[in-house]
């Protein structure tokens, strides 16, 4: 089922065009990664599918209704800064927050201790939220945002300062909204983390949409017909090959256009090699931004 | 429970779980035990202090002003020449003196000379003065209890009448505007405060930016219906604190103090009229304070916005006193309609000489409907500049986007 469908939406403030007819789906049960510069309209696209503000044209439909009152129940956000009431102690924040998502007050109160002592955080129920670490205080953040048990949650850099255990963490947390057939937007700088996670990928810039699709498809496409290899012997002029890049522990051997790996393989085999390591080389998702980033700027 | 009722909620009990706002509720019935109080235990245990005499030397070149020397505590003494009344003022003998010259009966003008600087003669020796002239030129020509008339002016006594002659109940003076008068004031106040509270707490979500929490659950008319309500309501309870004080008062400070406050009167329909315009004065400011919250970018900046704004509630204390002299100006007329002066203007003006049915209709109407421009005003300002931070928009920008919105 489709989680969100964006229709040709186009948003601007003043004289500044934010997003310019934009149109993409999330389906249930994936990992959406929304990525793109600083300024390209991803804040701006999140808060029209949230329904903090509204698009100038076009549609936005969370499963299948326009976004209103009651879309915003099934809505979980993680905001790119942080905000909770910092004189407001932990359980009453979740608790408020939580009521307005719907929720009965005690049925917050008791899901809230539930997922305090899930994420070690019971203990610090009755403090005040400027009495926390800034790590601790996100794992509120992150509880206010799914107790509710929305069905679709949008993470808006999930993974900004936070350490390695508290990152792992949130990893973790990411991929357990998936198993329990969540739709999940996730909004990062982090490319490693969107390779890691994501299963399809929006890349936006200056408002308008430049590469969307499933993350494979997108990185086979932008594949530079390179293979990584790691072996032992001496394979002398290997034929097709054009370039050589030695690195650390492998080899990146760049191919001419009409060679194939296959036949690369049955040469080293040939020729008595043994092959330790041998992979098709595909672009990083942070190659192909800056590549797909930089022609958008030319 | 709706969102907005849930706001509304959060929003009153935050408020008055505010040190400053139970402060401000608590304070002034506090104030007002403790100056009864302190008035009691003064007057029990402490008796007036003996006023020295005091001498007042005289130079008479009139003729005729020799008896009636002491006036109370003044003694007047008679010197012969000016010269000689110096000498004794120099030398302490007279704290000062006068000259009565020779043209007084025709002039009235007497001359005065002390070591002080003054702004004009203090009022109990100008009493003194004008006594012991008074007392001389009349001796022998009228009988002594006609003297004494003179020298006190006369007391009047004022009776209201209905349009049918009967004894109104309410008769005005200074015991009717005790009650408006203090009332009014502690309105302005809490007119100030709570819309610094709503611009605070506004521009505290947007700092932290908890904003984008809050309106990714609810729409931004709930958050701010939420808000002013929540608000309202957390005055209401200050204003509730002090009616209920303020009659408890008034008896604790009328068999203290006696007299004046044994007078107080309520003018009709005060209470009813007092909360009618405490609640629409209320929201009228703390709904242009979230539309300030909405474009400020931290709560400095804000306040200062809304301390400009909220100025105006003051302006009929600054005029007071030409409301006591000229009561039926057109001036207090416009004032009651104007909305950010309406509230304390009306309420002043109850205590004072009344106001006219349609006056307090029109100023109704006109303060409702600028609520709900405000309100209207204000939702589409917070649609705008909520989400925005960094620099405040100019007012120009404010205007353009809401003609183009």
């Amino acid at each position: 089922m489709t989680a969100v469908e964006v229709s040709r939406v186009t948003k601007s403030y003043a004289d500044k065009l934010a997003v310019d007819d934009l149109s993409f789906s999330v389906n249930q049960g994936e990992i959406f990664g929304l990525i793109g510069p600083n300024g390209a309209g991803k804040t701006t696209t999140i808060r029209m599918m949230m329904d903090i503000i509204k698009p100038d044209s076009g549609n936005v439909t969370i499963f299948g209704e326009k976004l209103g009152e009651a879309t915003k129940d099934k809505l979980g956000y993680l905001p790119e800064e942080r905000g909770l009431y910092k004189k407001l102690r932990v359980l009453d924040s979740i608790v408020y927050l939580a009521s307005l998502k719907g929720m009965e007050r005690h049925t917050a109160a008791e899901k809230a201790r539930q997922l305090l002592d899930h994420t070690g955080m019971l203990p610090h129920q009755g403090k005040k939220i400027d009495e926390l670490s800034r790590g601790m205080a996100q794992i509120i953040q992150f509880i206010v945002t799914i107790i509710h048990d929305p069905r679709l949650v949008v993470l808006d850099e999930p993974f900004a300062g936070l350490d390695p255990v508290n990152t792992e963490l949130m990893i973790n947390n990411v991929h357990d909204l998936k198993d329990q057939g969540k739709a999940v937007i996730l909004s990062t700088h982090q490319m490693n983390q969107v390779e890691e996670l994501c299963d399809r990928i929006l890349m936006i810039n200056k408002g308008r949409s430049v590469l969307y699709g499933d993350l494979a498809e997108i990185k086979s496409k932008y594949q530079n017909n390179a293979i990584v290899l790691n072996y032992q012997g001496e394979p002398g002029e290997i034929p097709g090959v054009t370039e050589k890049h030695p690195h650390r522990d492998y080899v990146e051997l760049i191919l001419d256009g009409t060679t194939t790996p296959q036949q690369v393989l049955e040469y080293l085999i040939g020729r008595g090699i043994t092959v330790n390591r041998f992979e098709i080389a595909t672009p990083p998702l942070h190659d192909i931004f800056l590549d797909v980033v930089g022609k958008s700027r030319e | 429970m709706n969102k907005t009722s849930l706001i509304f909620r959060h929003e009153f009990l935050h408020t008055i779980r505010r040190v400053g706002f139970i402060i401000m509720t608590l304070i002034v019935p506090i104030l007002a035990l403790l100056g009864i109080g302190i008035f009691h235990l003064v007057n029990e245990i402490v008796t007036p202090p003996e006023v020295e005499k005091e001498i007042i030397g005289y130079v008479d070149q009139s003729g005729g002003f020799d008896g009636y020397t002491v006036q109370g505590k003044i003694n007047l003494v008679r010197y012969d020449t000016p010269e000689l009344a110096t000498t004794a003022l120099l030398d302490k003998t007279v704290t000062e003196y006068i000259v009565i010259p020779p043209d007084y009966l025709s002039t009235g003008v007497i001359d005065r000379y002390t070591l002080e600087k003054q702004v004009d003669t203090p009022p109990p020796k100008a009493a003194a003065i004008r006594n012991f002239l008074t007392s001389n030129i009349l001796f022998g020509k009228v009988p002594d209890e006609i003297s004494i008339l003179v020298q006190s002016p006369p007391r009047i006594m004022v009776t209201r009448l209905t349009e049918t002659g009967e004894v109104a109940t309410e008769q005005g003076g200074y015991g009717n505007l005790l009650v408006p008068g203090i009332f009014s004031f502690l309105l302005a106040f809490s007119i100030i405060f709570s819309a610094s509270y709503m611009l605070t707490g506004l521009v505290e979500e947007k700092e932290n930016r908890l904003i984008e929490v809050l309106l990714s659950s609810v729409s931004t008319r709930q958050l701010i219906t939420g808000k002013v309500l929540g608000l309202g309501a957390a005055g209401l309870v200050q204003v509730a604190v002090w009616l209920i004080s303020l009659p408890l008062l008034l008896n604790l400070a009328s068999s203290t103090f006696g007299g004046f406050f044994s007078g107080i009167q309520l003018p009709g329909n005060f209470i009813v009229l007092g909360l009618v315009y405490f609640i629409l004065g209320y929201l009228f400011f703390v709904v242009v304070a979230a539309g300030i919250g909405a474009i400020s970018t931290n709560t400095q900046e804000g306040n200062q916005l809304v301390t400009t704004m909220t100025m105006p509630v003051f302006i009929p204390f600054w005029f007071g006193s030409l409301l006591f002299m000229f009561p039926n100006s057109p001036i207090w007329t416009a004032l009651s309609i104007i909305p950010v002066t309406a509230p304390v203007t009306t309420l002043l003006r109850m205590g004072v000489s009344g106001v006219p049915v349609w006056e307090l209709a029109v100023s109704i109407i006109v303060l409702v409907l600028s609520i709900l421009g405000a309100m209207y005003v204000t939702i589409r300002v917070l649609r705008t500049y909520l989400l925005m931070y960094g620099k405040r928009p100019a007012l120009k920008e404010v205007i353009r986007n809401l003609r183009n919105s």
